[in-house]
């Protein structure tokens, strides 16, 4: 499969990851090698076999589904951000945290 | 051109349990913002999700009632998007191996017009366990938005239709039945206003009796059945108007407006579909053994549909009164408490669905609010087959028993309500009304049936409505016949 600039471009954006033009030539070469690997992989026959989704051959262990939890917030809170512009206040106001306005 | 419309819902319930779906953080709704935000909620780094076993319960609960195949194996998977309200960068959530799998739903569409009502099976797709996303606030600080993740991680699972529903009136009866359904077996609260039920439309129209599916919009998070109905309508007329108009259908997402009556698209930008799924290696494979099932089975209660069944046999109702006495299980258990004081099944299957339904309906009550009790609702019926009073009288001491004026005997004698079942003081008021209506009595005579109705009205008058009006009609036939 051959992926172009534009490729790269899109899923950097869809991760958030700022990739400059010329990054962008590099990480495509070691994509579309990585991509190689896979298509060598898509050669072996696995007719019958169960795709594992777990490297571990293990099953998942359920929890009671008991209150563990107290508020912290006040703690956690502590860790917000900046609100920036200048203000070294934190972004955190009435219990909430604060991003920059998100419209619907 | 005749036209089709054809829709699939997938509908969010909110699970009934104590804590998230990965951490032990409490869902209670209405906390204070973020004071139920644990550190798995806020991901921080490090933390790792740990499956809460009431969740896997309820999604197993939910596959037996709709007589689904229940994954032995299945696996969550994380969906990727950017989000404010979605801290960690990706839901988990379940793609190709959902907990449930392929079951069904039988509906009762009502009759709309003059289309009769009927029954149709809607096949489920799939259901699948997930996390709900925080809520973002608006407008507590100026160009800011606030973020609360008390919701982060609340339990959910997401119920998915083929697109069997040809109508808004199939996909509202479908949303009903579901809507019952979950509250029946007890795994959500049903609350819509507060989110815990939330539907998303498929919308697409066709030729009809063509085979192949139209361009499909989708209508995002309706939470109550008015809006359902509305934003259907209006999107089924948008499709069909754009496609006669010569325009095409893009694939979209749209959101209702509940002010305008109108779904508008959001901006492309808005809805990235493009989630890059892939297995959650923080979780295992969630496996499901018979002894599980087994152990969920035990819990089940008698589901609607048999229950109905029973209720046609076990109290000779008919499907309507069965059906709409199987809404809900307070409701079943009302009527069951009502007969079991000894009243006739039928009597009391009228009075609940009659005028108990109906003052429940405009004030907007549940049964389990209703001011009456099935005990006095039982006293009151007996006080109808006893012919202590009419089913006249009955109906005002119902309405004074609403209004909480007290028992039934007291109220009859309250109000002076008993009616007169002596047939001696019954002929004395006949013989003075066809005295006093000689022309009526003619009338009939001369064969005009309606005379005789205005005669029986005429006696009821006489009596100020305390007259047994079976007594009267036997004893004013037998008067005029002889």
């Amino acid at each position: 499969m051959a992926l172009s600039i534009e490729d790269i471009k899109k899923v950097a954006h869809l991760a958030r990851i700022e990739v400059s033009d010329s990054d962008a030539a590099a990480t495509l070469t070691k994509l579309t090698g990585i991509l190689g690997l896979i298509e060598q992989m898509q050669a072996v026959d696995t007719t019958g076999i169960v795709p594992m989704s777990h490297s571990q051959d293990l099953s998942q262990r359920l929890r009671d589904d008991a209150v563990t939890k107290t508020n912290l917030r006040d703690e956690f809170q502590k860790n917000a951000p900046a609100l920036g512009n200048g203000s070294a206040e934190q972004a955190v106001a009435g219990g909430l945290y604060l991003v920059p306005k998100v419209i619907e | 051109m005749e036209w089709e419309v054809v829709i699939g819902l997938e509908t969010h319930t909110q699970l009934k349990t104590n804590t998230k779906i990965f951490s032990g953080a409490s869902v209670k709704y209405g906390a204070e913002p973020n004071t139920q935000a644990c550190e798995v909620s806020l991901a921080l780094p490090g933390v790792l999700p740990v499956l809460n076993r009431q969740a896997v319960e309820c999604a197993i609960k939910f596959g037996l009632a709709i007589n689904a195949h229940i994954a032995p194996r299945s696996v969550f998977a994380r969906k990727n998007y950017f989000y404010p309200d979605l801290p960690k960068g990706y839901q988990i959530s379940q793609f190709e191996l959902p907990v449930v799998g392929k079951g069904a739903v039988t509906i009762q569409v009502p009759a709309v017009g003059k289309n009769a009502a009927y029954e149709k099976v809607v096949n489920i797709t799939r259901a699948h366990l997930e996390e709900d996303a925080g809520k973002s606030v608006h407008g507590a600080v100026e160009g800011m938005s606030g973020i609360d993740l008390n919701r982060a991680g609340t339990p959910l699972l997401e119920i998915v239709t083929e697109p069997d529903m040809r109508s808004a009136a199939e996909a509202v009866a479908y949303a009903k039945k579901l809507h019952e359904l979950v509250q029946w077996i007890d795994i959500c609260d049903g609350n819509m206003q507060e989110g815990s039920f939330r539907c998303d439309v498929n919308v697409s129209v066709r030729p009809k009796g063509s085979e192949k599916l139209g361009t499909r919009r989708e209508i995002k998070n309706l939470n109550s059945f008015k809006f359902m109905t509305q934003a259907i309508e209006y999107e089924t007329r948008w499709q069909i108007e754009t496609l006669e108009d010569g325009g095409t259908i893009h694939q979209a997402t749209v959101l209702f407006n509940p002010d305008t009556g109108e779904t508008r698209a959001m901006r492309s930008k808005e809805e990235a579909n493009d989630y890059r799924y892939f297995p959650d290696p923080d979780l295992l494979p969630l496996v499901i053994s018979e002894a599980d099932k087994a152990r969920v089975l035990v819990n089940m209660p008698e589901l609607p549909e048999a229950m109905k069944a029973r209720f046609e046999v076990q109290y000779g109702l008919s499907t309507y009164d069965a059906n709409a006495l199987t809404t809900s299980r307070d409701l079943a258990n009302y009527f069951v408490e009502t007969t079991n004081f000894g009243v006739d099944a039928k009597q009391a299957a009228n009075w609940v669905m009659g005028s108990v339904a109906a003052k429940l309906n405009a004030e907007d009550k549940a049964i389990v609010d209703s001011p009456i009790s099935a005990q006095q609702l039982a006293q009151l019926l007996k006080r109808i087959s006893d012919n202590t009073i009419s089913n006249n009288a009955a109906k005002q001491v119902f309405e004074a028993m609403w209004n909480s004026e007290g028992e039934v005997d007291a109220i009859i004698a309250a109000k002076g309500l008993k009616q007169e079942s002596d047939s001696g003081a019954i002929e004395v008021i006949i013989d003075e009304v066809l005295a006093a209506n000689a022309a009526m009595v003619e009338e009939f005579k001369a064969g005009k049936e309606k005379a005789f109705n205005a005669l029986v009205g005429q006696a009821m008058k006489a009596s100020k409505g305390k007259a047994n009006p079976t007594q009267v009609n036997d004893i004013l036939k037998k008067k005029l016949s002889a």
